[in-house]
């Protein structure tokens, strides 16, 4: 008999797998990026079941709040390039398939392999809050991760800057004038 | 209660339709939108490996934040790349974009 | 009654437990099904609420421009917003040919959504909360903003291109201000310690935040107002400008949702202004009565809804180009100073022993004082700028005009 969890996981990984494979074959552009809003929610449902709620509200903050209205704008914004009557799929789609099914057998019978995965789940032995606290700790103690975040901030600056200049249309008026 | 084989295989399954769409789509924004599962599904081995193994050293979570921010700085700069080609070329079809400059 | 009066839903909840348990069923699924009982009360009451919300914000508007406001249906108009809901559920739902159906119906639902699932975190009275999660501050933040997405769902797919415009301005503006919003939010957090709404609570025991930080709470207010698409920010629906923004296309009961949900979520700012700046349920003799704080709550939460009204009725709309201004130029810098110069005052406080309250007050002051002499040296070369220009162009008339005669 499954119990509630069990249940729970199977019903989201089926919801977060069928929105993932109408991600890749959905026709148009603006209900694709709605499935992927559903992937994400449902990987946020997975975070929170594995006790990493913080990690599930950072998921819905970034990427559900910021990526995805990201990518709706621009899906709006290049809307006229491909409608929804021209294939979606490249000519060589099928190789695609084959490539996907082949890593999807060997990844899961490499991890079949290894003995630890019909582990169950080890007790937390403290609680959400000091989950956190640890986290928040180890981000700034000199000794241990100071660097990835630092990192990780001066690389999002850089992008910022950087998508700036790139997106900016000051240069192509220039250029239209050149070529006039 | 799960075994961690259930959230592998979630994950690898994940992966590979990332794979599909990277390789199999035309047009150059559901390609980053397949990029963006694959970053996904590798956020959730993470943390499963992380629940199941050593919940006790915070390693595998910081990995987490790091992809986080990588996977944002990376849609940005690719959002912005797309806009700019779509304003020159008129197109987002990735076969058509194969020429630098003509 | 004396155990219902101090802790109403606990003892609520072991009463049906019992009741449930005693049917035979698991205790898990007790467990699940009080929680959704627990949710849909609040959902329920929250969006009862709404009837009175609208009617006081149309009365004191009313009040302000010196007209009566509903007076009709029943005493004093209570009931006018009955009847205008009546009204609007009896109407028929057209839906535009070429719009997409299901993110066209979705849109209303994650408008509404992302209103009422605020009200899970937000603690009510000392023993009243919904679901204490130890990152409450956070939880608001990502639940709020996808109020942003339904309204760009709504806007795609309305297949109208006026729909479209309202909704990018609408998502601009909305992604602009929520920065300042979660920079102001982060003050709160340091000052007190933990993103937990119940802790930020009980930290406010001697001082309220607003004292302590009183420009985090301004900016605050301003992000969240603007969040909302309230007045003075509400060009989403000015009806002169853009038809009707982003629910051109939407009428009947969808629309209803939109109007509830902007309403209630007027409320809801109030109420994480109260909680996080004003110490939420925090008043004399809560101690002894703790439901005596769900009363000192709706108390601070009706003088922020009230000045909330009050701003509406006094000032005039902005432009866009004046907002991105405000928001870029002003508030996020302002935002960003006010948290290095809380959290150097944190540290200080601290390590040097001085009294917490007057490091704060005096670096919120210095800042104010700072962001004062900026804006005056700002206008004063703004204006000359402008000076500048029209003597040139009055000094090449007249020139213009003695060689032309």
């Amino acid at each position: 008999m499954l119990t509630l969890t069990q249940i729970v996981f199977l019903i989201v990984a089926a919801i977060t797998l069928l929105a993932a494979i109408m991600v890749v074959t959905s026709r148009s552009m603006v209900h694709t990026a709605l499935w992927l809003i559903m992937t994400l929610a449902g990987i946020a449902v997975f975070f929170v079941l594995l006790n990493a709620g913080f990690l599930a509200v950072v998921q819905v903050a970034v990427y559900i709040d910021a990526i995805a209205i990201m990518i709706i704008i621009v899906v709006m914004l290049t809307q006229r390039s491909m409608g929804s009557q021209d294939r979606q799929r490249s000519k060589t789609w099928w190789a695609a398939v084959i490539a996907a099914l082949l890593l999807f057998g060997g990844l899961v019978l490499m991890f079949a392999q290894a003995p630890l995965l019909g582990a169950e789940a080890p007790t937390l032995t403290v609680g959400p809050e000091a989950l956190i606290e640890e986290l928040g700790l180890a981000l700034v103690d000199v000794d241990r991760y100071i660097v990835p975040f630092e990192v990780a901030s001066v690389l999002l600056l850089a992008a910022m800057v950087g998508s700036i200049i790139v997106a900016w249309p000051g240069r192509m008026s220039q250029e239209q004038e050149d070529e006039s | 209660m799960i075994p961690l084989s259930w959230y592998i295989i979630v994950g690898a399954a994940l992966f590979s339709i990332g794979i599909y769409g990277a390789l199999a789509r035309r047009n150059a924004l559901a390609i980053l939108m397949a990029i963006e599962l694959i970053l996904n599904a590798v956020n959730l081995n993470l943390v499963a490996f992380w629940r199941y193994l050593t919940p006790n050293i915070v390693a595998g979570k910081v990995f987490v934040l790091v992809v986080f921010a990588v996977a944002a700085s990376e849609v940005a700069v690719g959002l912005a790349l797309i806009i700019s080609i779509y304003r020159r070329r008129h197109t987002i079809a990735v076969e058509e974009i194969d020429m630098m400059k003509w | 009654m004396v155990a219902f009066l101090n802790d109403p839903f606990t003892w609520t909840g072991s009463l049906l437990r019992g009741w449930l348990e005693g049917l035979g069923l698991a205790p898990d699924l007790v467990t699940f099904l009080l929680q959704v009982l627990g949710a849909l009360v609040l959902g329920t009451v929250m969006l009862l609420l709404t009837f009175i919300l609208i009617w006081a914000e149309r009365k004191i508007v009313a009040r302000i421009q010196d007209r009566l406001g509903p007076n009709r249906v029943g005493p004093f108009g209570v009931f006018q917003t009955v009847a205008d809901l009546l009204k609007l559920v009896t109407k028929e739902l057209i839906t535009p040919t070429g719009a997409d159906i299901i993110p066209y119906n979705l849109a209303p639902l994650l408008a509404v959504m992302a209103v009422v699932g605020i009200w899970a975190v937000i603690p009510l009275a000392p023993t009243l909360i919904g679901a204490n999660i130890n990152i409450g501050v956070l939880y608001v933040v990502a639940i709020g903003a996808i109020g942003t997405l339904g309204i760009m769902i709504a806007g795609m797919s309305s297949n109208n291109k006026y729909a479209l415009l309202g909704a990018f301005r609408t998502v601009a503006m909305m992604v602009s201000y929520a920065v300042p919003m979660m920079i102001a939010l982060l003050i709160p957090v340091l000052l007190s310690g933990s993103m937990d709404m119940a802790t930020i609570v009980e930290a406010q025991s001697p001082i309220a935040f607003i004292i302590l930080a009183p420009i985090a709470a301004l900016i605050f207010f301003v992000s969240s107002l603007a969040e909302v698409g309230r007045a003075p920010f509400d060009l989403l629906e000015a009806e002169s400008e853009i038809v009707a923004g982003f629910h051109i296309e939407y009428s009947g009961l969808k629309f209803g949702m939109f109007f509830v949900a902007e309403f209630l979520h007027a409320f809801t700012i109030s109420a994480l202004t109260a909680t996080l700046f004003l110490a939420g349920w925090k008043g004399p003799w809560v101690e002894l009565y703790p439901l005596l704080g769900l009363f000192y709550f709706i108390i601070k939460t009706s003088i922020v809804y009230f000045v909330v009204i009050w701003i509406r009725g006094s000032f005039p709309r902005i432009r866009i180009d004046q907002m991105n201004n405000l928001n870029w130029k002003l508030v996020t810098p302002l935002a960003l100073a006010s948290l290095i110069v809380t959290a150097i005052g944190e540290k200080v406080a601290v390590e040097y022993g001085i009294n917490r309250p007057i490091i704060h007050v005096g670096a919120n002051a210095f800042l104010f004082m700072l962001t004062l002499v900026l804006i005056r040296f700002n206008a004063r070369a703004a204006r000359s700028r402008v000076k500048g220009n029209s003597v040139n162009k009055a000094v090449a008339a007249s020139s213009g005009s003695s060689q032309g005669s």
